[in-house]
């Protein structure tokens, strides 16, 4: 036997650490990709949902409540969610999301005394432009979500809200 | 990399005694399957805690989903064995290996019992032996009703009543462990604290009176 050949006593470490490495990771497989399952989990997609009737909707953002099922891992249930909608300039109906951008408070439009005609997040002064664009230098970093939004029938529906580009 | 870690926290907390201390010792032949084959039987009380760590590890990793309340402990237990992933494994490793215990543990108290091993001076390790048996018991009896389903409402109920029939404090002994007169919310919640609480802690201090023993009093000798 030459010096480079491993000990008798290593040979048995290696192999003794392999098979219980081996072993342990067949143990604790199942139980991490268990406790990591939300992680892996696909996002729920949203049924649009009738939130009002068009005729509502103003050229003044208006926040409207509306009902959606969620599915929460046994426990299903409905929840109110809220949408800040107006007609834009060109007629499109905008849907935004009322949840800052910065820490998920919720924005209020028009209550600022000092900025009028923008949404504000009273926890950090954060402000939005009327399209929710985030003003620069308050706290938010992105603008408002906007909802899937659809139109039929005169009834205005909407889904998930989903993130756009920072300002 | 790791001996250079090891180095470096031992130069400086002299740990090396430490752990000597637990995993050096030797192995007389006769516990040896290598020399004896029917050795083997010296196995069962390892066993027994590698199943119970299992068990402790695989129960952590449940209660990320388990909820224990009436409305929806059912409910949580259903999702988890069949809506996450592995999650019929995990549940599968608990629920077996619930039962393998009790088997080790009885296999291990009889190779004790029929070599002697009992005898003075340990004694006393008998005795812990024992209250880590009912220990066990106390865990399937507690985790039986967690699922909340028909066979885990009815086998504690039947479980209650066996109580009941204590002489003088019968009575007093149900009421406890339902947390009331009928077995609903409240037996479920206290039966949760039981099972993943009290009894665990329990169990890892009479193990660990167990394990102090044996190393000080070494194993019994050949037959």
């Amino acid at each position: 036997m030459s010096k480079e050949d491993i000990s008798r006593r290593q040979f048995l470490n290696y192999t003794l650490t392999g098979v219980g490495g081996f072993m342990a990771a067949g143990m604790l497989m199942p139980m991490v990709r268990f406790a990591l399952d939300p992680i892996l989990k696909e996002g729920t997609d949203q049924e649009l949902v009738a939130v009002t009737s068009t005729e509502e909707i103003a050229n003044e953002p208006k926040r409207f409540d509306f009902k959606i099922k969620q599915k929460d891992g046994w426990y299903e249930s409905d929840v109110t969610q809220s949408a800040w909608v107006y007609k834009a300039k060109n007629g499109d109906i905008i849907a935004l999301s009322p949840i800052c951008k910065h820490l998920g408070c919720t924005v209020d439009w028009n209550t600022d005394p000092s900025h009028p005609n923008q949404f504000f997040c009273p926890c950090h002064l954060g402000r939005y432009t009327k399209d929710g664009t985030n003003v620069k230098g308050t706290a938010p970093l992105a603008p408002l979500d906007v909802y899937d939004s659809q139109v039929k029938d005169g009834k205005l529906y909407l889904g998930k809200a989903k993130p756009r580009k920072g300002a | 990399m790791l001996q250079k870690i090891y180095d470096w926290v031992d130069e400086r907390l002299d740990i090396t005694p430490l752990w000597r201390d637990v995993a050096d010792h030797e192995v007389p032949e006769h516990v040896n399957p290598a020399h004896h084959f029917s050795a083997f039987v010296y196995c069962f009380g390892g066993l027994t805690f590698f199943i119970t760590v299992i068990q402790i590890l695989s129960g952590m990793f449940l209660t990320m989903y388990y909820v224990p309340d009436i409305v929806n402990a059912w409910e949580s237990v259903y999702y988890l064995q069949n809506e996450v992933a592995f999650g019929v494994i995990v549940r599968g490793m608990h629920h077996w290996g619930a039962s393998l215990v009790i088997v080790m543990m009885f296999l291990h108290t009889l190779r004790v019992f029929f070599q002697g091993a009992y005898k003075k001076p340990r004694e006393l390790n008998w005795v812990v032996g024992v209250l880590i048996f009912f220990v066990m018991l106390g865990l399937g009896f507690t985790g039986y009703l967690l699922p909340w389903d028909m066979k885990a409402l009815f086998a504690t109920k039947v479980g209650i009543e066996i109580a009941m029939t204590i002489p003088v404090v019968g009575p007093i002994a149900k009421t406890f462990l339902a947390g009331g007169e009928i077995i609903g919310a409240q037996t479920l919640t206290r039966f949760f604290a039981i099972h993943v609480f009290f009894l665990p802690a329990a169990l890892l201090g009479l193990m660990g009176a167990h394990f102090l023993m044996i190393r000080k009093q070494g194993i019994s000798g050949p037959l």
